[in-house]
Order: C-alpha cells, then structure tokens, then sequence
C-alpha cells in the first residue's frame, strides 16, 4: 500500500517542492519507510543535473571504514567525470553519501551513467536536464529537510511514499525510479506487475539496463523506450495497459508533461484535481487537500484511464 | 407474521435460535419491528443540534466527539470541514441526523445503523460499506466500493461514482446519480443498484440475486448477468425513489434498462455434496 501523488502546473514555475513535501506527508501513513520525489526545475542549455549516491544511509553505522571509503568513492566519480571531459559546473552534499552536480557535457548519457555506476558504492538516482530526483529513508518531511526540497521551484513533479513489502528498506528500493539512462523521465507506481520478469527480459535482449529488482522501474524503462520509438506519452500509457499485466497506477513524467495510467481492474486508487492553473493527484485526497485546504471537486478516473497534462 | 411463522427457515430454527456476538434489547418479530435496537442506543433530541469543527482533529477525536454529542442527547450534528479525512462517522448505530460540510476519506460512514447523513461534498473509496439501515446522501462523486456489502437503507451519490459499487451487495439501494465503473454489482446477493448514467465493463459480474437499472449506456455485462423486462413495478419503484432524492429523469424512467442474475452458475444445488465441493 504505497502512497503516490503528482502535481504539475501549466503556467509556470511554482515551489512545488514544499508542495510535493505537503501531499506526500499526508501520505505517510500509507508508507513510512522512505520517501522520493521527482522534480523538475527549469532546464538549462546544454546542462544536466545529476543526483547520485555512493552508498546507502545504513552503510554509515558500519564502523570508521566506511567514511573513508565514502571520501575514495567520490574521489573516483570525480575521476570519471574528468576522463569523461564533464565540466563540473557545481556541487552539492546534502548528505554524507548522496550528492548534485550541475553539468555541461555534450556526450553520451549512458556512457556517463555506465562509468558512475563503475564506482563502488556508485548509482545514479537520476540524470537529466530538468528532472531531479530525490530520495531517502523516512518520512517526506525529514528527507525534504535533509535535501532542502522546500525551496525547490518547478513546473511538474511526482512523488511517492514508500511501504517496504518485496525488497529491502534501501535507497536503492525506494521510488521514484528513472529510466536509466534516457533524459528527464521517472516513474512512481502502486500496484504490482506480475509480467515483470517476462517484460524486463525482452527489453533486457534489446540492450536496456535494469538498476534495481522493482517492478516500477519497468514502467519507467518501458516508457523511455516507446519514446524513442517515436510514440508520444499517450500512446505509450494505452499500448502499457494491454502489455502490462497486474494491477497497477501509475504517474510518469517527461521534461514538460506529466500522465497516469489506471490498469483495466481499477483496483488501486486515484484522486483527480484539475483546475486550469493546475493538475493534483493523489492516492487519497487528503494530500490534495494539504495543498488545497478549501472544498474543491475532485474525481475518480476509471479503469484503463489515461491522461497526459502538458506543463 | 404468518408467512414467516411458516417459512421453512422458521422451520429450521432460524428465527428462534439465539445470536449471539450482538447483544440486542428485543427478538426480531414482525409485530415488535418498533422495539428493534440496540440497549445501548441513545436517546437523542432531533432538535437538539451541535457543531464539530474537524480542521484541527483528528479522525478517532472526531469519532468521540460525536458520541459524546449523542450521549449528551443531541440529535443532528453537523460536521464542518472535514478535510476528506478517513474513516470518519462510524458505527453509528442510532437514529439521528448528520449534515456534512465538506468532503470524507476513505471508509466513511461504514457500519452504520439508523442515522441520515447528508454530505455537501465528495466521498472517497469504500462509503457506508456494510451499512444495515438509515440514509447517506452525497450531493458530489464518490470512490470505487461505493457501498461494499451493503445491508439495507438507501445510499445516494448524486454524482458520479468509481469502480465496483455495490459490491457483494447483500441489501438496501444504491442510487447513483452519474455514471458508474466497471465491475458495479460484483458478486451481489440482495437489493437494487440503480444508475442513471452509464456503466462500466462486467456490469453485475457473477451477481447471485438483486436487481440493477441503468438509464445510460452499458459497456458490457458480467458473468450471468442479463437483461430482464422492466414491469410496471419496477417502473412504480424507480419512480418513487428517484424522486425522494430529486434525481428523476424528466423523460421518466421507461428508458432504464433492468439487469438480473442469469442464476447459471450457482444451480449447485442438482449436484451431489462431493461434486458441489469439486464446483467450488
């Protein structure tokens, strides 16, 4: 019983990091065990921002070691983006072990991603040219805190909180997930995906690289791969609603649009708040209604649902 | 009185034997309908009203304050700016009057017993599940399981309602107002679902009784669910109901459409105890 929630505005830029914080605290109770959110800010030319890890938070009570080894995986990221000609344009720690980077590089993503990914300890939450991701163990308030989400502005986001069934409570099981390694597109999802090993393998023939055992994260590669075969969102969330088999919702983001999808049982939830400013949706209205305290008139979307919103 | 005194169920003992789980003041006859309730039922004032603000509360505190309003004598309670929280106005098991002044969560108004709710707003998944009696208006949309296993009285959506309303339906009325989603009437045993928009896929799936209307369009019906000629009782029926809650079409309801159990699949009874236990 994971919680989701999406929020995209379609005249500008808001703080939609204090907001995504808001909706997703109300959604705590459907998921204590880590939060993430998916942002996107405003994109600049020729330049990423790539959030990555080098360890997970649990790794740092494990003795004096692991804060050397911390300090020895940055230094090899640094390395690689150096041999990979990425001008480091600048850099934040908001934690011993996760750390942003603003870049210019004008090369090959997943030759970047594959390098990070090298380095012991390594992996990248998320690489594009307006999508952040975040994500951590605990509840949206404490992990919006720990990376100062509240002042982060921007059109769209997604978020999730995370209750632990199938899979560790990690960072690196903890939604939002990336499309590794295509620009600006993330997932959240809550439901299960029970042709997952079947899908992940045939897009694994086709070259595409899973990081993690969650079915989430096929939405996100599946997504990123329609896209490129020149699909538009919308065709790819009908055609994933004949292809996917399970019970599912799902929120997905691209660099300037934000859509859901709603399985043919309808069995997991969804709340819709359209306006003409905005777009608020939710696993329950109540994260909605964190945002918008007054009454406001909100809608069930039905089984096999699609919708795109453009920001 | 008759009837029942002879029923074969009367026969078997089923209207002597005692329950037990649920302490109640009087025996179920037809001639003391009026003495039926629970012993620890309030004796309320339905003109006695009060006011709870929900804003800073939360849902177990909002609970209480309603019960420490019925104990106190109060009949109507209005509830202001409920905030779509969950799980709100449950077990209520009196007559009384509760106006709502906003939108609930998730489960609200399950297992009530007696009392009429009025609710301005919207409501989320699983409303006035296993509700036995009394009356819940929502002037807005509702969530999916919009009355699981209903048990008796009339739950209203003015709007339009999610998945799999009126689930294993076992009594009562559900009248929606719009549109329903697929799988309304899953399993249903008892009572009427009316619907005067249109309805999802797998519209009465599996249904074993009950009967459901719907005055829009059908996407497709379930597993032996078919269609049934609409008698002048049914039309007396959705006539009177649809108007108690203003929801009458102007043309009338000639055009709605009746749907029943085919009663195909559950024939068990032609089989031999081992071979219903193959069947199920």
């Amino acid at each position: 019983m994971c919680g989701i929630a999406g929020l995209i505005y379609r005249d500008g830029a808001r703080k939609i990091g204090e907001e995504m914080t808001a909706m997703l605290q109300a959604l705590r109770h459907r998921g204590p065990d880590s939060t993430g959110f998916a942002m996107y800010g405003a994109p600049g030319p020729n330049e990423y921002v790539m959030r990555f890890k080098v360890a997970e938070k649990e790794d740092l009570d494990g003795g004096t070691k692991i804060h050397r080894a911390i300090r020895e995986r940055k230094a090899a990221v640094g390395a690689v983006l150096e041999e990979l000609g990425v001008d480091v344009l600048e850099q934040e720690e908001p934690t011993e072990y996760a750390l942003r980077s603003r870049i210019s590089f004008g090369g090959d993503l997943k030759n970047l991603a594959d390098h990070i990914e090298e380095v012991e300890g390594g992996e990248i939450l998320s690489i594009g040219n307006a999508l952040e991701l975040v994500k951590d163990l605990g509840d949206a308030a404490s992990v919006s805190e720990t990376y100062a989400l509240n002042t982060f502005e921007g059109t769209h986001g997604i978020g999730h909180t995370r209750m632990a069934t199938e899979s560790d409570v990690d960072i690196r099981s903890a939604h939002p997930y990336w499309a590794y390694p295509y620009n600006d597109i993330a997932v959240v999802h809550n439901g299960q995906i029970t042709n997952y090993w079947l899908m992940r393998r045939q897009l694994e023939r086709d070259g595409q690289r899973f990081v993690s055992h969650c079915d989430s994260e096929l939405l996100a590669v599946y997504t990123a791969v329609n896209l490129e075969k020149g699909m538009t969102l919308e065709e790819s969330l009908r055609r994933s609603i004949d292809e996917i088999d399970g019970v599912f919702t799902y929120l997905i983001t691209t660099g300037n649009e934000l859509g859901m999808a709603k399985d043919t049982m309808a069995a997991k939830p969804m709340v819709l708040y359209e306006a003409d400013d905005m777009v608020a949706l939710a696993s329950e209205e109540v994260a909605i209604r964190a945002i918008l305290p007054h009454e406001i008139d909100t809608t069930d979307p039905y089984d096999e649902e699609v919708r795109v919103w453009q920001a | 009185m008759a009837g029942l005194t002879d029923s074969t169920s009367t026969q078997m003992g089923m209207h002597t034997e005692p329950l037990t789980g649920r302490d109640i003041k009087t025996k179920f006859t037809l001639e003391n309908e009026g003495g039926f309730g629970y012993h620890f039922g309030r004796d309320v004032d339905f003109n006695r009203r009060a006011e709870i603000d929900c804003a800073q509360l939360e849902p177990t505190e909002i609970n209480r304050k309603i019960r420490e309003l019925m104990d106190s004598g109060h009949g109507s309670i209005v509830v202001r700016n409920p905030g779509a929280k969950h799980s709100l106005i449950v077990g209520i098991l009196n007559r009384m009057n509760i106006i709502v002044e906003g939108s609930l969560g998730y489960f609200g108004c399950g297992l009530l017993d007696g009392p009429t709710v009025r609710i301005s707003g919207r409501v989320g998944w699983s409303f006035a599940e296993n509700m036995m009696a009394g009356i819940c208006v929502v002037e807005e949309n509702a969530g999916s399981t919009f009355g699981a296993a209903l048990r008796g009285g009339d739950l209203v959506c003015k709007g339009s309602v999610g998945s799999r309303t009126g689930i294993d339906q076992k009594g009562g009325t559900i009248i929606v107002g719009g549109d329903t989603g697929a799988f309304s009437g899953f399993m249903m045993q008892r009572g009427r679902i009316v619907v005067c928009g249109n309805a999802g896929k797998n519209l009465g799936d599996s249904m074993y009784d009950g009967t459901i209307y719907v005055g829009g369009k059908i996407r497709d019906l379930g597993v032996d669910a078919v269609s049934a000629q609409l008698t002048d009782l049914d039309r007396a029926w959705l006539s009177r109901k649809l108007k108690m809650y203003e929801l009458l079409p102007e043309q009338g309801v000639d055009h709605f459409t009746k749907i029943v159990a085919g009663k195909q699949l559950w024939s068990y009874d032609n089989l031999e105890p081992t071979e219903k236990k193959l069947v199920l």
